[in-house]
């Protein structure tokens, strides 16, 4: 079964279509990751599977329970990590979890247990009895996948869970939703602008992209179906001649999907160490200068840049929802 | 409602907790109305502000000062739904099965006990100065009551400005636009007969002055209990009504995320 089924929300806030028929399906036991850019629509996704939000239309149920029929069902069901921290900064660890335990119908000794185990699970033990104003960043964010786990729920949705932790406290998390994924036999739906984060820790992603999942798969899969490899080269001073070095490329043999970014082209071809000597030679004969060139397998970044056309980097930059 | 009550209970210890951990606040909570106190009994003491046939000008004004705190403190209580807010905690909560009321209601109860601990610290104070109850223990009750209630309308009202606002200083400029001038269009400092007549007639719909009037009736007079059992009822209609408010506000912040 399905813990997890969206079927073609919309959602319109003012004068942005938030979510343009979002639809995806999430099996038991997954992890599955909505990537995209900031402002796609994957938090506004989250806060319609999780209840917080009302979509305009569309269908969606969580562990079996319709969304909009019975949204204090869903709400026993599930566990939500929110993008930004829900921490009561002036209470303790220990007590933000009991609290949460509480409006969750627990209580006496089976709570404080489950509690004491989260806190050890999290790796807050030591500091489960001071206020969590003192907290870093990153145990700050460990709390808050704590409060989201109290009552053993059947679905967690990690709302971009490691957006702004440092390298370090990134890579625990990882390690952490690893190990979550395995030894409390959860269905985690998790959203990220990281990559790398969806390559690593989902089985499935789909990539959503102004307000729609464009495609929907394993990253393997994804990365598979882009035959090839991508060249990137960045021209010198092109001085009104970018049309002409992107024809050039494109008539370079097995060249594919050739595409201009500024003072950047990009195609697509079967093999990089074949086809670069062949651009550099015809670039050069025209007197195109070229300041380097770069050769990658797929990454999801040339995934996503495949089924919207749009550079992942600069769709992400300054679009703070 | 049994799961409001209990909810409104866990919140209610939630914030009170983290109250007592602002050593200032207590600090300000327990200092600043013995100052009003001691500061206007001394500024009105000969004005004869509490009209004629009545005891000292610091047994009129500890009912007031009583009232006025209750009031300012109430006034207040949208700030910590702010601060809820920016901290996402009404978020988490929502996304988990809480009341909804009690989000709401529970800032209301705890402005309520906070007006309390205040009244009795303040009648204490002002035992001390020479203030008699003439209500005795019923008095005592009355006063407790008024102060009580008064918080909680104005906290109900607060709460709904911060939900509707959700953005401090514009909810510093609301409270202080509103604050002084129901404080002054009441009986607090001066007595009702001596206060010209337009003034008198809006104070009539003040709020503030229902519960100062209710008061000082159990300090100053322990007697004519019936207008102030009336004043008590009309305070729990506008807190019962604030209250609605800030629920309702409630609904529109949830349909706005």
């Amino acid at each position: 079964m399905d813990a997890i089924v969206a079927e073609d929300l919309r959602k319109r806030y003012k004068d942005v279509q938030a979510l343009d028929g979002v639809s995806f399906a999430v099996r038991e036991g997954e992890v599955f990751g909505l990537l995209g850019p900031n402002g796609a629509g994957k938090s506004t996704t989250v806060r319609t599977l999780t209840t917080l939000t009302q979509a305009d239309s569309g269908r969606a149920f969580v562990a079996g329970e319709d969304v909009m029929r019975h949204p204090n069902r869903v709400r026993r069901a599930i566990g939500y990590v929110a993008q930004d921290s829900g921490v009561d900064w002036e209470a303790t660890a220990r007590e933000n979890l009991l609290l949460q335990g509480r409006i969750h119908g627990m209580a006496g000794a089976a709570l404080h247990r489950r509690v004491d185990e989260l806190l050890e699970l999290v790796g807050l033990r030591d500091a489960a009895d001071r206020v969590a104003r003192g907290y870093s960043g990153g145990m700050k964010r460990r709390l808050d996948v704590a409060i989201g786990l109290v009552h053993r729920p059947r679905v967690l949705f990690l709302d971009e869970p490691t957006t702004g932790l440092d390298p370090e406290a990134r890579a625990a998390m990882w390690v952490e939703v690893e190990r979550l994924a395995e030894q409390e036999s959860l269905t985690i739906l998790l959203t990220t602008h990281y990559l790398e984060e969806a390559d690593r820790l989902a089985e499935r992603v789909a990539i959503v992209s102004r307000g729609k999942v464009v495609v929907e798969g394993t990253p393997d899969d994804l990365k598979a179906g882009l035959a090839g490899e991508l060249v990137t080269v960045e021209l010198g001073d092109v001085d009104g001649r970018l049309d002409e070095a992107v024809q050039l490329v494109h008539d370079v043999e097995g060249a594919g999907e050739v595409a201009a970014d500024g003072r950047v082209v990009r195609a697509r071809v079967p093999n990089g160490a074949q086809a670069i000597p062949a651009i550099l030679g015809r670039l050069d004969s025209v007197g195109i200068p070229v300041a380097s060139v770069t050769t990658s397998r797929p990454s999801l970044d040339d995934v996503y840049l495949h089924y919207t056309g749009r550079d992942f980097a600069s769709e992400d930059e300054g679009k703070e929802r | 409602m049994k799961q409001l009550f209990r909810h409104t209970g866990w919140m209610v210890v939630r914030q009170a907790r983290n109250l007592t951990r602002e050593p200032i606040w207590i600090a300000m909570m327990v200092i600043q109305p013995m100052i009003w106190l001691v500061l206007y009994g001394q500024l009105f003491s000969k004005t004869g502000a509490q009209g004629r046939g009545t005891g000292s000008y610091v047994e009129f004004l500890t009912p007031g000062i009583v009232c006025m705190n209750a009031f300012f403190g109430g006034s207040w209580g949208g700030m910590a739904m702010i601060s809820d807010l920016d901290r996402h905690v009404v978020d988490r909560f929502l996304a988990a099965p809480a009341s909804r009321f009690a989000i709401v209601l529970s800032q209301v109860v705890r402005a309520g006990i906070t007006a309390v601990l205040q009244a009795i610290i303040l009648l204490l104070v002002g035992l001390a100065l020479g203030v008699r109850v003439h209500g005795g223990f019923l008095g005592w009750l009355v006063v407790l009551a008024a102060a009580a209630l008064l918080a909680m309308v104005f906290a109900g009202f607060s709460n709904g400005i911060a939900l509707l606002l959700r953005r401090e200083a514009s909810m510093i400029a609301t409270v202080n636009f509103v604050g002084l001038p129901l404080m002054f269009l009441s009986s607090i400092l001066v007595s009702v007969a001596l206060m010209p007549g337009w003034i008198k007639a809006i104070a009539r719909f003040n709020p503030v002055n229902w519960g100062t009037r209710a008061a000082r009736t159990a300090v100053v007079f322990g007697s004519g209990w019936g207008p102030a059992g009336l004043y008590l009822l009309f305070l729990v209609a506008a807190a019962a009504a604030t209250s609605l408010f800030a629920t309702w506000c409630f609904r529109a912040y949830q349909r706005s995320i």
